[in-house]
């Protein structure tokens, strides 16, 4: 249960578990999980994936965030593009990209389950794993 | 990278000026804050119009000769399109038309056209977006989509962001509403404000709206929970400053009885302090009418008669379409992709020239197809948001063609 949690929270890796790599009868398992798990490729830190081809780059992410409001007031809080580097989320080609993801407040010992960027977002476009 | 420019984007009469653009050899290199509209925009057509004569392709001189001969020759020529233009080539078509005693009509014909009138005479209470962001608690999106139709729309201003009277914007201060026949990607958003209402129901629960605001038990015809429209009442009575964002969906629906939206403003403002902006799609579709209403007093469907300008029903581009014009000029639209066949069908049948930057669905079909730059890209100018500001707009890269206000000037040189 201890592995199935660290696995979860991702600080230890399917690959680590040695019954599972080296016996036979957990071929399936293995399969199994390498499937499950395959999302988590694409996922920053905190588990964030952006599914680009959902995106509308309407901002609403960027403009909620409250990293974003806290580190740029003026510009992501009062509804403008970002004007400053400190951002988490911002609109590039019209697709929403993520940065500073260490500023997110799903990262770090202090985690919380913030939704404020999925709730807001039109086209289910954005998820964390 | 270079120093970006900032722009004003004219995918949408939202007109968000806080775009940055880079451009490297004369061609944009990247754009920051806008959305996907506004990047297809600042990227530019697919393809671009070809100069061309019975669809043989010609030199651009010789195409605006056979234009303007066009134009002369017939006896009701009509002038049609114009949203896509700035505010600049829009004086320049009404000038031609009145030149040519031609029809002059735009797409706000049989979109927000009948709005913006009744909001320009003072009939309908109407605030800037910068109002809506500062001080809106409760906005309602009544027959809107803007999730799909102006994406960055709730979150420059109308949910999303932090306001002077709304520091903590869509979290605490302000309430979404959505009234619609489907659940879009704006009901969505409104989460528990969501409702649903039947085709063609609008009018019907505008009253009920309206009982309910006077404290009466409301009746519909469908079925629909009263509870919760008494609840939306209550709501509608306590909002500070509240805005109705009036989409394509409810003027379609009330269009016969049109007078009813001043009726229900009136009664909201009673009780409240409502106002309405009428979600114009194209950037610069609100620009005609206002160019148009300062040199005729009228904002649409115009012929420019024997006894001067005329507005009226018959001199509407549709019914000019289908049977008023011996003559078609399109600027900047594709009626055949946008207009349904039955009224477009005629159009095979008469000259009908083009100017447009892209090619289209109408190019493929036009006598004559005459390109220009693309207006708010290559050609600034101004033009009028959504909520009636003016805005400046400046090219972004140097183009090698007309604007389409040259064409025009040019086309009215050959005239004279």
């Amino acid at each position: 249960m201890a592995f199935a949690v660290a696995l979860l929270s991702r600080t230890k890796q399917y690959t680590e578990c040695p019954p599972l790599m080296e016996e036979e009868q957990y071929i399936d398992s293995r399969q199994k999980l390498e499937t499950i798990l395959k999302p988590l490729e694409g996922a920053e830190e905190t588990g964030l994936i952006i599914h680009e081809e959902l995106c509308s780059g309407c901002g609403n992410c960027v403009v909620a965030c409250p990293v974003n409001v806290a580190n740029d007031p003026y510009g992501s809080g009062r509804g403008f593009g970002p004007t400053n580097g400190k951002v988490i989320f911002r609109v590039e080609n019209g697709k929403v990209k993520a940065a500073n993801i260490e500023e997110c407040r799903r990262f770090g010992k202090d985690r919380i389950l913030c939704r404020a960027c999925i709730d807001p977002c039109p086209t289910e476009a954005i998820e964390f794993v | 990278m270079t120093e970006p420019i900032t722009w004003t984007c004219t995918g949408c009469a939202l007109l968000c000026e806080d775009i940055l653009v880079y451009i490297k050899d004369n061609r944009v290199e990247k754009v920051e804050h806008a959305c996907l509209k506004g990047k297809a925009r600042v990227y530019g057509c697919k393809h671009t119009a070809m100069s061309t004569v019975d669809q043989e392709e010609v030199d651009i001189n010789n195409a605006i000769i056979q234009a303007a001969e066009i134009l002369e020759k017939a006896s009701n020529p009509s002038l049609y399109g114009w949203s896509n233009s700035t505010s600049e080539a829009q004086v320049a078509g009404i000038e031609l038309a009145q030149t040519l005693g031609a029809c002059i009509d735009s797409t706000s014909s049989f979109c927000q056209g009948i709005t913006i009138n009744e909001i320009m005479n003072g009939s309908i209470p109407s605030c800037t977006l910068e109002d809506v962001r500062e001080k809106a608690d409760v906005v309602i999106y009544w027959g809107a989509d803007p999730m799909s139709s102006h994406p960055r729309h709730l979150s420059r201003y109308s949910y999303f962001p932090r306001g002077e009277l709304r520091q903590r914007g869509y979290e605490e201060d302000r309430t979404a509403i959505c009234i619609d026949v489907t659940e879009s990607r704006t009901a969505k958003m409104c989460k528990g404000m969501f409702f649903r209402i039947p085709p063609g129901g609008d009018a019907e629960f505008m009253r009920a709206l309206m009982d309910g605001l006077a404290g009466r038990v409301p009746k519909l015809s469908y079925d629909f929970d009263v509870k919760r429209i008494l609840e939306l009442a209550a709501v509608l009575k306590k909002a500070e400053f509240g805005v109705i964002f009036a989409g394509l969906g409810l003027v379609y629906s009330i269009k016969e009885e049109f007078d009813l939206i001043s009726e229900f403003m009136s009664t909201l403002n009673r009780f409240s302090n409502f106002f309405l902006i009428p979600m114009a799609g194209h950037f610069n579709m609100r620009g005609f009418n206002h160019n148009l209403h300062k040199k005729t007093g009228f904002i649409h469907r115009l012929g420019f008669t024997k006894n001067g300008p005329v507005s009226g029903v018959e001199y509407s581009v549709l019914e000019q379409l289908k049977h008023g014009a011996d003559a078609v000029m399109v600027v900047g639209s594709d009626p055949l992709a946008s207009l349904p066949l039955s009224i477009t069908k005629r159009l095979k049948d008469i000259p009908l020239i083009l100017v447009d930057p892209c090619a289209n669905l109408t190019s493929r079909v036009a006598d004559v197809t005459i390109p220009c730059v693309a207006s708010g890209i290559e050609v600034g100018g101004t033009a009028v948001r959504l909520d009636g500001k003016n805005m400046d707009i400046s090219p972004l890269i140097q183009g090698d063609g007309l604007s389409d206000e040259m064409v025009i000037r040019r086309i009215m040189e050959e005239v004279n």
